[in-house]
């Protein structure tokens, strides 16, 4: 049982604040994913729960024991590196064996278990190998393998596959879910890369500027995006947004259409997502600027009432630069965000 | 473009590689054309020494070298010039690769003065120490000491120490280490189980370079010993009484471990001077 509790963290490099009171519980055998742009906090925040990083104010709890006063060693975790970080001066084996050889585990069960990790992540074949010899992708393979050995209760990746290239990237993404997931461990998982994150998260935490903004499933973060942030960073394209103005009594005019939204008088924005518009007989004036067929769908640029705006349509559809579009948003997908606050507004 | 301008580049391009061809052979000339002759001369009979014209073969006769040894105090001083020497690297070591794995490691003020300092130490012209530092042995009894020039050398070799090892720290990603720490080392064990086994070879090279600085110095050797001459200062002392053919003998038994044990660490030096120009 490992459930990490992260308690009014803080963490500031001279002036400089990288994390500002961040509060986040990971449950046990979880997989969390922690995404942002890059200098959002997020390793920083990761590498204060492995210990490599002191936190300036807050507590870090695992498997309900305080740890952030503890040294790396001494937390239960296993952690993979950006660039791998695979000892060069040992070979695989003893690379994957590296923690149980500093817990003195008897040499039979090392061997076994660098065995059975090494089949887990298919490299038996390289065992006696060194680093300088093995692809981007093996030594990956390595450093992953090195950290499950350990059984940890907790496995911290730091951007694991930003490395390797696209095609690998999707590969090594499916093969570690499933080890992941069969592992039983709780997972702390850096990444940029939203599509990794919705494709292998129980729970994504996106951070912006040393914040959580939304910490929630993935489709929750997709659906309903509790900030402006997080509905502009996930999603590609990501959503549309419009100034809306109120009309009173739950009606809001967008771009010159009229649309049922929030009870309030404040002025707010009126946020799509691409894929949820429709071409339709009544709907928002779109003036197409750019036409982009991606093979599945089209992806039309266009121009609403001066602002950018994207749709996703069928590809079938021919339209052409300077059509005029008439475009429906479904109405039980359209989102509203307050613009002073940049939240959303139910 | 037309024909003619391709034809004038390349002529110029040509000039240009012999020019660079001549440069490169009047350097080498520079270095290898002394060594040359002290080598032919140390392989000469005494008496071809002394004569002229030379040879340009050498006659592999160890006469002058057979002599050289031979010579009154000329081992004992090849013995003492060793010891300090050795001395000289076990101390910069120690001191100077902890120095190199902090600059290396850790954020601290006055980091930037430090690595000034550090060859600064180089800037102090040694004859203008050496005697303060001569009056300051005979009162603590280091002087004509090996442990005492010895500790004159480290000095000297310190700067060196410390900017080969920086920067042989820095080529060690910090993550190998982390990666230890998070395998169950302390950062004593994650030291010695993962960056001491890479840094190893360059520690030995820079060990070799402190060698190489103390068995060269010969100033303060000539200064702080007397009865303990290290070769150097022994040569310096008897250049006036000692024959031709044993100057050349002791200059290349000088020479010679200094030239193959740089040659041995280059790939060293060139990464401390890449890190020092930055």
């Amino acid at each position: 049982m490992a459930e990490i509790q992260i308690k009014g963290v803080a963490k500031s490099f001279g002036s400089y604040t990288a994390l500002h009171d961040i509060n986040l519980t990971i449950q046990d055998q979880e997989f969390m994913v922690l995404l942002g742009a890059s200098g959002c906090g997020k390793t920083t925040l990761l590498r204060i729960v492995a210990g490599l990083e002191t936190a300036t104010t807050g507590e870090v709890w695992i498997g309900g024991k305080r740890v952030d006063h503890l040294p790396p060693k001494d937390r239960g975790i296993a952690m993979v590196f950006q660039n791998y970080a695979v000892f060069p001066h040992l070979t695989v084996f003893e690379n994957i064996g590296f923690g149980l050889r500093m817990k003195k585990v008897p040499n039979d069960e090392v061997k076994r278990r660098v065995e059975r990790t090494a089949g887990l992540m298919h490299i038996e074949q390289l065992l006696g190998r060194y680093s300088g010899e093995l692809s981007g992708g093996q030594r990956q393979r390595v450093a992953v393998a090195r950290a499950l050995a350990m059984e940890p209760d907790v496995i911290l990746m730091d951007e694991p596959l930003s490395n390797l290239d696209a095609l690998l990237r999707m590969e090594m993404r499916a093969e570690l879910k499933g080890v992941l997931a069969e592992s039983n461990t709780t997972a702390i998982y850096v990444t940029h890369d939203q599509v990794e994150a919705m494709s292998m998260a129980d729970r994504i935490s996106v951070m912006h500027q040393g914040r959580i903004v939304q910490a929630a499933s993935p489709i929750e973060v997709y659906r309903n995006p509790a900030a402006e942030f997080v509905a502009g960073f996930i999603g590609n394209p990501p959503m549309n947004f419009l100034p809306a103005t109120p009309q009173g009594a739950g009606k809001w005019a967008v771009a010159g259409q009229v649309l049922d939204g929030p009870q309030t008088q404040k002025a707010l924005k009126f946020a799509i997502r691409p894929e949820d518009l429709h071409l339709a007989g009544q709907g928002l004036q779109a003036v197409a600027k750019v036409i982009e067929p991606l093979g599945a769908h089209l992806l039309v640029t266009c121009e609403v009432d001066g602002a950018l705006f994207r749709a996703v349509l069928d590809s079938d559809l021919s339209v052409k630069p300077g059509d005029t579009l008439t475009l429906a948003p479904q109405s039980d997908r359209i989102r509203w965000f307050d613009p002073e606050t940049t939240r959303a507004v139910a | 473009m037309t024909a003619t301008d391709v034809s004038t580049g390349a002529a110029q391009r040509r000039s240009g590689h012999y020019l660079y061809a001549a440069s490169v052979a009047l350097l080498c000339a520079w270095v290898l054309v002394p060594l040359y002759f002290l080598l032919i001369n140390t392989l000469s009979s005494p008496d071809t020494v002394n004569s002229f014209p030379k040879p340009f073969i050498p006659e592999f006769d160890w006469g002058s070298l057979e002599f050289f040894a031979g010579y009154d105090g000329m081992l004992k001083a090849l013995k003492n010039s060793v010891v300090v020497a050795v001395l000289t690297m076990i101390m910069s070591i120690a001191v100077g690769a902890p120095a190199g794995y902090a600059l290396s490691r850790f954020e601290f003020r006055g980091k930037g003065l430090f690595r000034m300092l550090v060859l600064l130490t180089r800037a102090f012209p040694l004859p203008l120490l050496a005697l303060p530092l001569a009056v300051m042995f005979i009162r603590t009894g280091l002087d004509d000491t090996a442990i005492g020039l010895a500790l004159v050398h480290t000095t000297l070799a310190i700067p060196f120490a410390v900017l080969i090892t920086f920067s042989l720290f820095s080529g060690i990603p910090i993550e190998l280490e982390e990666a230890a720490w998070t395998l169950g080392c302390t950062r004593f064990t994650a030291f010695t189980k993962v960056v001491l086994p890479l840094i190893l070879p360059g520690i030995a090279a820079s060990a070799i370079f402190a060698f190489v600085i103390s068995w060269n110095e010969v100033f303060a050797a000539a200064v702080l010993t007397i009865e303990n001459r290290t070769l150097t200062a022994f040569l310096l002392a008897k250049l006036g009484e000692a024959p031709l053919h044993l100057k050349f003998a002791g200059g290349f038994i000088l020479v010679v471990p200094a030239l193959v044990f740089i040659f041995a660490v280059r790939k060293y030096l060139f990464a401390m001077w890449g890190i020092a120009n930055r």
